[in-house]
């Protein structure tokens, strides 16, 4: 009965988790001690809420699965996170148009979550949609920054947003898993989401003044049944490296 | 155990000792200046303290269990249980007007309330976003001097709960405890 649901907290865990260990990556490599930490404060956020999400999912699953096990005992097929989050870091114009794609369609997503008919859901979408709010300010900020910025920062961030428009589509995709639990008013139509975001993203695009790719574009995606770009693999390769050699290492 | 039923503590002498548990991070706060201790009751001979995090991955929120349990301990109150809870999320607003002021002390700029000359730091402010969104009208008090002619310099500090500030006319730099 809560396989569907069970499925629908991967995802949401997934792609906080994932987005929390590029971020990650940047730590000692920030451009400016301010992003270093601004980075590592945001990885944070999302790591806590992907802790929350993991552990819920573990229980309903009840075979014994906490958030650690889920997190660093499963391998690529098993992961939902979206497409777009374990894009490599690149640049600094890529890192941060990853993040605002990325954080305005969670900044919607949890806004219609935290009124899930799920009490725990709607608790946890409601104490993370405080902290991405700010998320979604300062990745929008960066967007407009470095776009309409010199003309190398332009053509940098121009070149990001189009380079990852590709795994934007998947994210308002819906699946049976989404139908079964719109139903139930457990969980938000991902298509729902769609005209906010493009509306969101158009203005501050233009804001950037940068253009917008096609929203008709052709769209990669997969992830929703565990298809993922070849990055994932090192990601998890690096992430899951110490559990997986030191069996039950306690910090 | 019916003698130690009997001389249980009154919660409040109980939570009069959380007084003494010190935030980790920040440690001119206590628990409860921070407002995250939600509740106190007894489930039979154990003590439940309710705690609320601050942001979700706040490294904090396990070292202030385990200095809860400790610091009860230590006035012979155990079992201890230290349960989360999640709703309503944790404000700033929760912040006790004698934390404000201990981290005015300590050379944090409190969070700036709705009303109080600030109306720009809201928490989302989604239609706002733009370069040229209105600038705040006056800035956070320096915690040094009293100006108000201060600016942010990052979004983020050296926690998840603060930024950077500086004084445009001490022109020192200081930590905001941001409004959440």
């Amino acid at each position: 009965m809560s396989d569907a649901k069970f499925e629908y907290l991967l995802r949401l865990g997934d792609s906080a988790l994932i987005l929390g260990q590029r971020l990650g990556e940047w730590i000692g490599h920030g451009p400016v001690l301010e992003e270093d930490i601004a980075q590592a404060n945001v990885a944070l956020d999302l790591i806590g809420q992907a802790r929350m999400w993991l552990a819920y999912a573990g229980e309903l699953e009840g075979k014994g699965r906490d958030e650690d096990k889920l997190a660093f005992l499963r391998d690529t097929g098993e992961f939902r996170n979206a497409l777009l989050v374990e894009q490599p870091n690149g640049n600094y114009a890529d890192t941060l148009a990853r993040q605002f794609l990325f954080d305005a369609w969670h900044h919607a997503l949890l806004e219609g979550l935290a009124g899930s008919n799920d009490a725990r859901i709607a608790e946890i979408a409601a104490k993370a949609l405080k902290e991405v709010g700010y998320h979604l300010e300062r990745s929008s900020d960066w967007v407009i920054r470095l776009g309409d910025g010199t003309d190398e920062s332009r053509t940098r961030m121009q070149a990001a947003i189009d380079a990852l428009w590709t795994y934007t589509g998947e994210l308002f995709e819906p699946d049976a898993v989404d139908a079964e639990l719109v139903e139930q008013g457990i969980a938000v139509d991902p298509a729902s989401l769609r005209e906010g975001w493009l509306k969101l993203v158009g203005a501050v695009l233009a804001e950037a003044t940068l253009t917008m790719p096609s929203p008709e574009a052709w769209m990669l995606q997969g992830s929703k049944q565990g298809r993922h770009t070849e990055h994932l693999g090192y990601i998890l390769a690096e992430m899951q490296f110490l559990p997986r050699a030191y069996p039950g290492a306690p910090w | 155990m019916n003698a130690a039923a009997m001389t249980r503590p009154e919660l409040e002498q109980i939570r009069a000792w959380l007084e003494d548990v010190p935030d980790p991070e920040i440690p001119v706060l206590s628990v409860l200046d921070l407002g995250i201790v939600r509740e106190l009751r007894w489930d039979a001979d154990t003590l439940v303290v309710t705690v609320t995090p601050t942001y979700s991955g706040c490294p904090a929120t396990e070292v202030i269990g385990r200095d809860i349990e400790q610091a009860l301990a230590a006035h012979g109150i155990a079992p201890v249980r230290v349960e989360t809870r999640l709703a309503p999320a944790w404000t700033t607003d929760w912040l006790t007007e004698a934390g404000r002021d201990k981290l005015r002390a300590y050379g944090i700029a409190p969070p700036v309330n709705p009303g109080e000359g600030m109306a720009a730091e809201v928490v989302i402010p989604l239609s706002a976003i733009g370069r040229r969104r209105a600038l705040p009208e006056a800035g956070v008090e320096c915690p040094h001097c009293g100006s108000r002619n201060t600016r942010q310099t990052s979004r983020f500090g050296s926690t998840p709960c603060k930024a950077l500030w500086r004084c445009d006319d001490c022109l020192e730099p200081f930590d905001h405890f941001k409004r959440h």
